[in-house]
C-alpha cells in the first residue's frame, strides 16, 4: 500500500478492498459536514472567550482569538477586579462562580449517588425478590416516566415550599434522590440477566439478602451501575428548571441557573460576550472532562438508554 | 454495540416473562422486599404520585400561594378556554414540535444510515453526540452567540453570501424556528444514535438475501431497512415530540417569550401565571391540559408500536 502511493497514482481498480467510490466520497463529506457542525459552536465558544469583547465587534469573523486575553476567564472566576473587569467588557458585577461550581457539584453529587443507590435497591427488589404485586408495581413506577416534569413541578415547589425548604440544598434534592423511574427501569434490566446460581450458593450458605445486595449483585453490576452514574450525574449538572425554581438565591444557586443570571447582567447595549462563552465553557467542562473519559461507555449506552 | 443489543434484546425477552428460578423461596420475600422498595417508594409516593393527584386538584381551584386554595370547579378551564395567550401558545408550542420532528428525525435518519454505511467508529458517533451532553441552557447561550444580529458568526456569513441579515432571535417569523434549530442541534446526533441502534438490529441476512435478488440499493432501504426500523422510528418520534412539546430551558434563557408572544410556549406560559404571577391554580390547569396532550401522544405511540411489533421478530 505505502508503495503504490508513494509512486504515480494508480488507477483506483488496484485497490481491492475499498475501491474509491464517489458515493463513499460524498458520505464521508456529509458525516464530516454533520460533526463539524456538532463540534465547531465549541472551538467558536472557546475563540470567543479567549477574545476582548471591544474587538469582537471589529473582527467578527477571525477564527483565531480577537486580541487574545485570559481576562474573560479570570473574570468569570472572580480574579479581576472590577475596574479591569468594565474596562474589558464585563458588568463589573461580581458573580460568585466559584460558589455556584460548589453548589452544582453537591446538587449533582448527591443526588447521583442517592438516586443510583437507592434505585439499585428497588431494582433488586423487582428483579431478584419474588413477592406479589411485584410487576403492578413496577408499572406503576414505570408509569411515572409518562408524567411531565412540569405538572410535578408546580405541586412539588408547593411541596417544598410548605416544608420550609426553599433556597436550601435539601429542598433541590428531594425529588430526585430517591429514585428516578429510568434509573430503576435501567438496573432492572441488568440484575434481571444476571445468573442465580452464585446467589443461590450464597444462599444456602445462609447469606442474607443484604450480604448478597453488596457482595454480589452490587459488585457484579459495577459496569451499569457506572454507566448510571455517569448518565445520571450529566443530566443532573445540566438540570435547569427544578433549581431556577427552588434554589434562586445565590448560596444555593447551581451553575446552569448562574449563567443565566450572568447573560442578564450584561450592561446596556453590550452583552459581555466573551465572560458569557468563558462561563459556559466553564460549566460544560466537567461534562466535557467525563465525555473526555468515559466517552465510549456513554455513547455505547445510548442505543440501551433510548429504547425504554 | 453489539454487546449491548444482545443483552438489550436478551433482556427485553427476560422482562417479558420473568421465569421464578428460585425455587427457594416462592413467596417469602414480601418483607424483605418492602425494605429494599422503601427508599424509592418514599420518593415515588411523595414526588410522583401525591403531586400528581394535587396537581388535578389545584386545577380546579384558585390559589396564590398566600391563603388557602378555593374551590372554582371549572373555572380556570373555561377561562384557558377563552384564553387567548393559551391559545397562542399552543400554536407556538405546535409550530415548534412540528419543525422539530420533521428536522430532527430527516437529519438523523440520515446520519444514522451514514454512520451505519461508512463510519461505525465511536469517535464519529462521540462527536456527534457532544451537543447532546451539553445543557439546554448552554446551547442556547452559545447559539444566541453565534446567531447575534450584530457581530455573530452566522451572519457574518449570511452577510458575506449576499442576503440580508436575520433577526434570530428578534424577529417573530423566526424566533420559533430558531429555537427549534437549536434543539435540533442538540438533539440530533442522539436522536441518530437511537436510530443506528436500530439500524444495527436489523439482520444482516436479509441484506444478503435482498442483495442476491438484485435489489438496487433505493429497493433494500424501502423494502428491507424501512420495514423494519418502523418501530424505532415510531419510538424516536414519540420521544421527540413529547420533548418538544415541553420546551422551556432555551426560550426561558434567550427571549423569554417573545418578541411579542412568539416563543411564548406551553410550558413557559404555566411557569409565568404560576410563578410571576403566583396563580397556582390556572397554571396548573394548563399544566393538566399539557399532561392529557402528552398522554395522547403517548397512547397513539402505544398503538402504532402494537401494530409494528411483528415487524421486529
Amino acid at each position: 500500500m505505502t508503495t503504490t502511493t508513494s509512486r504515480a497514482p494508480k488507477p483506483a481498480t488496484t485497490r481491492r478492498r475499498r475501491p474509491f467510490n464517489t458515493r463513499r466520497a460524498g458520505a464521508w463529506a456529509l458525516l464530516a459536514l454533520a460533526i463539524a457542525v456538532s463540534v465547531v459552536p465549541f472551538l467558536w465558544v472557546l475563540r470567543t472567550a479567549l477574545s476582548t469583547n471591544g474587538s469582537l465587534a471589529s473582527q467578527s469573523a477571525s477564527l483565531l482569538p480577537a486580541d487574545f486575553t485570559l481576562g474573560a476567564f479570570m473574570r468569570v472566576f472572580g480574579l479581576q477586579s472590577p475596574a479591569d473587569a468594565v474596562a474589558e467588557g464585563g458588568s463589573g458585577a461580581a458573580i460568585d462562580f466559584w460558589l455556584y461550581l460548589r453548589n452544582s457539584i453537591i446538587f449533582s453529587s448527591i443526588t447521583t449517588a442517592g438516586a443510583v443507590f437507592f434505585s439499585a435497591m428497588a431494582a433488586y427488589a423487582f428483579a431478584r425478590l419474588r413477592w406479589k404485586g411485584r410487576n403492578a408495581v413496577f408499572s406503576l413506577f414505570l408509569g411515572t416516566m409518562l408524567v411531565p416534569p412540569i405538572f410535578t413541578a408546580l405541586p412539588n415547589f408547593l411541596l417544598i415550599k410548605n416544608l420550609d425548604l426553599l433556597n436550601t440544598m435539601l429542598g433541590m434534592v428531594l425529588p430526585y434522590v430517591f429514585m428516578t423511574p429510568f434509573a430503576i427501569f435501567f438496573l432492572r434490566q441488568f440484575f434481571l440477566n444476571m445468573s442465580r446460581e452464585v446467589e443461590e450458593a450464597a444462599m444456602l450458605d445462609g447469606a442474607k439478602h443484604l450480604r448478597i445486595f453488596f457482595q454480589i449483585v452490587l459488585p457484579n453490576a459495577a459496569a451499569p451501575l457506572a454507566t448510571l452514574a455517569l448518565l445520571t450525574f450529566i443530566g443532573q449538572w445540566n438540570e435547569y428548571f427544578w433549581p431556577l425554581l427552588v434554589g434562586s438565591q445565590d448560596d444555593v444557586r447551581v451553575l446552569q441557573v448562574g449563567l443565566g443570571v450572568f447573560k442578564s447582567q450584561s450592561p446596556q447595549g453590550a452583552p459581555d460576550w466573551s465572560g458569557l462563552m468563558a462561563a459556559t465553557l466553564v460549566s460544560a467542562l466537567p461534562v466535557l472532562i467525563l465525555f473526555a473519559a468515559f466517552g465510549k461507555k456513554i455513547v455505547n449506552s445510548i442505543g440501551f438508554s433510548g429504547i425504554k | 454495540m453489539t454487546t449491548l443489543t444482545k443483552h438489550e434484546s436478551s433482556a427485553k425477552l427476560r422482562s417479558g416473562a420473568p421465569t421464578p428460578r428460585g425455587g427457594l423461596r416462592r413467596f417469602g420475600d414480601l418483607k424483605i422486599a418492602l425494605f429494599f422498595i422503601a427508599p424509592a417508594m418514599i420518593g415515588f409516593i411523595l414526588f410522583y404520585v401525591v403531586p400528581t393527584f394535587r396537581g388535578i386538584y389545584l386545577s380546579f381551584t384558585e390559589y396564590n400561594i398566600l391563603g388557602d386554595p378555593e374551590w372554582v370547579g371549572f373555572d380556570n378551564y373555561a377561562a384557558i378556554a377563552k384564553d387567548a395567550l393559551f391559545w397562542n401558545s399552543l400554536a407556538v408550542t405546535g409550530q415548534y414540535v412540528l419543525i422539530n420532528i420533521v428536522l430532527q428525525t430527516a437529519l438523523a435518519l440520515g446520519l444514522a444510515l451514514l454512520m451505519d454505511r461508512v463510519a461505525k467508529s465511536t469517535l464519529v458517533r462521540g462527536a456527534l453526540l457532544l451537543p447532546y451532553l451539553m445543557s439546554n441552557v448552554i446551547a442556547a447561550l452559545l447559539w444566541f452567540w453565534m446567531l447575534d444580529y450584530q457581530i455573530g458568526v452566522v451572519n457574518q456569513f449570511i452577510e458575506w453570501s449576499g442576503l440580508p441579515r436575520v433577526a434570530f432571535f428578534g424577529s417573530e417569523e423566526w424566533a420559533i424556528p430558531t429555537q427549534a434549530l437549536i434543539n435540533t442541534w442538540r438533539h440530533m446526533g442522539y436522536t441518530a444514535l437511537l436510530i443506528f441502534a436500530g439500524l444495527q438490529a436489523i439482520p444482516q441476512h436479509l441484506y444478503e438475501v435482498a442483495n442476491l435478488d438484485g435489489a438496487s440499493p433505493f429497493q433494500t432501504f424501502r423494502k428491507v431497512t424501512m420495514p423494519l426500523l418502523r418501530p424505532v422510528l415510531v419510538l424516536v418520534l414519540v420521544v421527540t415530540v413529547i420533548g418538544s412539546f415541553q420546551v422551556f430551558d432555551t426560550v426561558a434563557v434567550t427571549t423569554q417569550g417573545g418578541p411579542v408572544n412568539a416563543t411564548r410556549v406551553i410550558q413557559y406560559y404555566i411557569y409565568q401565571r404560576a410563578f410571576t404571577e403566583s396563580d397556582f391554580g390556572y397554571g396548573s390547569a394548563i399544566a393538566v391540559i399539557l399532561f392529557l396532550i402528552l398522554a395522547l401522544v403517548a397512547f397513539i405511540q402505544m398503538k402504532f408500536l402494537r401494530g409494528n411489533e411483528s415487524d421486529l421478530d
